[in-house]
C-alpha cells in the first residue's frame, strides 16, 4: 500500500513535478472557487476557462508551445472577456450572465478557429487538455507565482470580498472599494485558470477550482472553513488523480477532476449539510 | 456646526436617465427624526441610496454636512445564505474606522459585544446568519448600525417581516439615537407607527407630495394624492420639463390649492 502511494513520486522526476504543480494549484484555485460559488458565479469560471482559449492559441501560433506567450495571451483575452461583459451589463439592461455567455462563446469560437487554422490535433489536445506530467521549471514557477499573488490578494482584500458578497449596498455606502475588488477578483479567476491550463488544459482547469469549492459547502457554514475544506479536497483530488493516472494509465488531468467529482458526489450525499442529512426523516429534533 | 444636516436642491435621482425621484428640494434638520413614506415604487429606497452616495444625482444636488453616515439597506438586498456568523456581519460596522486592513482591537470587540447586548443578541456572536429569524437578523443589522456611531442614520424598511416585540425594541433604539442628537431618516409603511413615533414625515410619490410635521403631512388629501402616481417604468416617457418647485417643506396649503397635483405627480 505504502509502495503504491509513495513510490511513483520517489522514483520519477516528472511525477514529483506533477505533484508539486497540482498541489500548489489546488491551494491557489480552491479559495477562488469558494468565492465564485458564494457570489453565484460558479458557471462564470467555466465560461472564463473557455474564453481564454484564443489568447492561448495566439500565443501558441506566434511562439509555438511556449508557456509565457500562451499564458500572457490567455490572461489578456480572459480579462477582455470579463471586463467586456461587465461593461456591457453595467451600462445596459442586460444582466452580466447574458453578456458573459455572448462574450465567451465568441471567444471560444475564435479560439478553436485559431488552433485549427495552424497546428495539428495533437497541439489542440494539449491546449484543451494540458499535461500535468509535462510541467517544466517555467510552468512550475508560473503556478507558484500565481499562488503567491492569489494568497496575498485574498489576504489583503478579504474583508472587502466578504462585504461585497454579503451586503454590497452597505459596502458601497462606506467605501468605494467594491468595484475595484470585483475587478481584482476577476483577475484572480483568470490568473488561476491560466495557471491551471498548463497542467489541466483550458477545459478542465475550472474543475480544480469549482468542484472542491462546491463540495466544501456541504460540510461547513463559515467562509474561512470553506476555503480550508476546499483546499483539502483539491489536494486529495490532485494526489489521488495522479496516482490513478500512474497506476491505471489514465490521462492525468481528467483523472484529477474525476477524483474531485467523486469527492463532490460523496459530500453532496453524506456531508453534514448534504442530501441525506436534510432529506432523511428524523423523529428527533433539537430544542432550539 | 450648521443646523441643517442635508439639503436637497431640485434633486433628481434615477436609473439610466429614468427618474425615480425628481424635483426634491428641502432641508433635513440636524437631529431630526423623519419617516419617509410612500407607495411601492415611489422612490423612497432610491432617495436613501442617493443620500448614501450609492446613486449619483441625474440633476440637482445634495448638500450634506455630516461626520459619518450609517446606511441600513433593505433586508432583501442582503445575502442571508452567505456563510458568515453574526459577528462577521456586525463587525462590517467597523469599516469607517478600521477600513480594509485595520486591526479590530480588544476595545473594539468590547464595543461590539455591547452593541449586540443592546439589541438583545448577547450569546448569538457565533450563530450563522441563515439560522437567524427575520427579527434576529434585523437586530443584528441594528447592532451594526449602532457600531458605526454615525450622526446620520438611514434605515430602509427596517420593520419588514419583523414581529411586534422586535419592532418595539428597535423603535426604542431609534428613539435613543434621536435623543443622542443623531439625524435619522427611516423608510416605513406602517402609518400608525409613523404617526406615533416620528415627528417629521416626508410623503413621496416620485416627488415630494408633502414634507413637514407628521400631523400636517399625513392628511387624507395628501395620502390620496400620493396614491395616484405613475408607478411603472415607462420606456416612452417624455422628458420632464417641469420647473423646479418651491423649497420644501412648504405650508401644506400650497399643495392642496394646486389642483393639478395628481396630474403633475403622474408624469415621469
Amino acid at each position: 500500500m505504502f509502495e503504491w502511494l509513495v513510490s511513483p513520486f520517489l522514483e520519477y522526476g516528472f511525477m514529483q513535478r506533477a505533484l508539486l504543480g497540482s498541489l500548489v494549484l489546488s491551494v491557489s484555485c480552491a479559495p477562488v472557487g469558494v468565492f465564485l460559488m458564494l457570489r453565484r458565479m460558479s458557471l462564470t469560471g467555466d465560461a472564463m476557462s473557455h474564453a481564454i482559449l484564443p489568447g492561448a492559441a495566439i500565443g501558441f501560433l506566434l511562439f509555438g508551445l511556449e508557456i509565457m506567450p500562451m499564458t500572457i495571451g490567455g490572461l489578456v483575452v480572459g480579462l477582455l472577456v470579463a471586463l467586456g461583459s461587465g461593461f456591457v451589463s453595467r451600462f445596459t439592461v442586460q444582466k452580466e450572465d447574458a453578456s458573459m455567455a455572448a462574450f465567451y462563446l465568441i471567444s471560444l469560437a475564435v479560439g478553436v478557429l485559431l488552433v485549427s487554422w495552424r497546428g495539428s490535433s495533437v497541439d489542440l489536445m494539449h491546449v484543451l487538455f494540458g499535461s500535468v506530467l509535462a510541467l517544466n521549471d517555467e510552468a512550475l514557477a508560473l503556478i507558484l507565482g500565481i499562488a503567491v499573488v492569489t494568497f496575498l490578494a485574498l489576504g489583503i482584500f478579504w474583508r472587502a470580498l466578504v462585504a461585497e458578497c454579503l451586503d454590497p449596498l452597505f459596502l458601497r455606502s462606506v467605501s468605494r472599494i467594491g468595484g475595484p475588488t470585483h475587478v481584482l477578483f476577476l483577475v484572480l479567476v483568470v490568473l488561476n485558470l491560466v495557471g491551471g491550463f498548463q497542467a489541466l488544459g483550458t477545459l478542465l482547469s475550472v474543475g480544480l477550482m469549482m468542484l472542491p469549492a462546491v463540495a466544501s459547502r456541504f460540510w461547513s457554514n463559515d467562509v474561512r472553513a470553506l476555503c480550508g475544506i476546499a483546499i483539502a479536497i483539491a489536494v486529495v483530488s490532485s494526489l489521488g488523480g495522479l496516482l490513478l493516472s500512474y497506476h491505471a494509465s489514465m490521462p492525468s488531468g481528467p483523472a484529477i477532476i474525476m477524483v474531485a467529482g467523486v469527492a463532490y458526489l460523496f459530500s453532496a450525499l453524506f456531508g453534514r449539510r448534504g442530501v441525506l442529512a436534510s432529506a432523511l426523516p428524523s423523529r428527533r429534533h433539537t430544542s432550539a | 456646526m450648521r443646523s441643517t444636516c442635508l439639503e436637497f436642491k431640485d434633486l433628481t435621482l434615477g436609473y439610466q436617465r429614468h427618474a425615480a425621484v425628481h424635483h426634491l428640494s428641502g432641508v433635513v434638520e440636524r437631529g431630526s427624526l423623519t419617516a419617509v413614506v410612500g407607495a411601492n415604487g415611489s422612490g423612497k429606497s432610491t432617495l436613501m441610496k442617493g443620500v448614501a452616495g450609492i446613486l449619483k444625482p441625474i440633476s440637482g444636488s445634495i448638500d450634506a454636512a455630516f461626520r459619518r453616515l450609517a446606511y441600513l439597506p433593505q433586508q432583501s438586498d442582503i445575502d442571508r445564505s452567505f456563510p458568515a456568523r453574526v459577528i462577521d456581519l456586525v463587525s462590517l460596522g467597523f469599516w469607517q474606522e478600521r477600513g480594509l486592513l485595520g486591526r479590530i482591537t480588544r476595545s473594539d470587540k468590547t464595543r461590539l459585544f455591547a452593541c449586540l447586548a443592546a439589541v438583545g443578541l448577547s450569546g448569538f456572536e457565533t450563530r450563522s446568519l441563515d439560522s437567524l429569524s427575520g427579527g434576529q437578523m434585523q437586530r443584528a443589522l441594528f447592532a451594526r448600525t449602532m457600531l458605526q456611531d454615525a450622526d446620520l442614520i438611514l434605515l430602509d424598511e427596517p420593520f419588514n417581516a419583523v414581529d411586534e416585540r422586535t419592532i418595539r425594541d428597535l423603535l426604542a433604539l431609534i428613539r435613543q439615537w434621536a435623543d443622542e442628537g443623531r439625524t435619522i431618516l427611516c423608510v416605513l409603511h406602517d402609518h400608525a407607527l409613523v404617526k406615533s413615533h416620528f415627528p417629521q414625515t416626508l410623503l413621496m410619490a416620485r416627488k415630494p407630495v408633502a414634507w413637514g410635521r407628521t400631523a400636517d403631512v399625513m392628511t387624507p388629501d395628501h395620502l390620496s394624492a400620493a396614491r395616484t402616481f405613475q408607478e411603472a417604468w415607462d420606456e416612452n416617457a417624455g422628458w420632464c420639463e417641469e420647473p423646479a418647485p418651491a423649497l420644501l417643506p412648504q405650508p401644506a396649503e400650497d399643495l392642496l390649492h394646486d389642483r393639478d397635483v395628481a396630474r403633475r405627480a403622474a408624469h415621469v
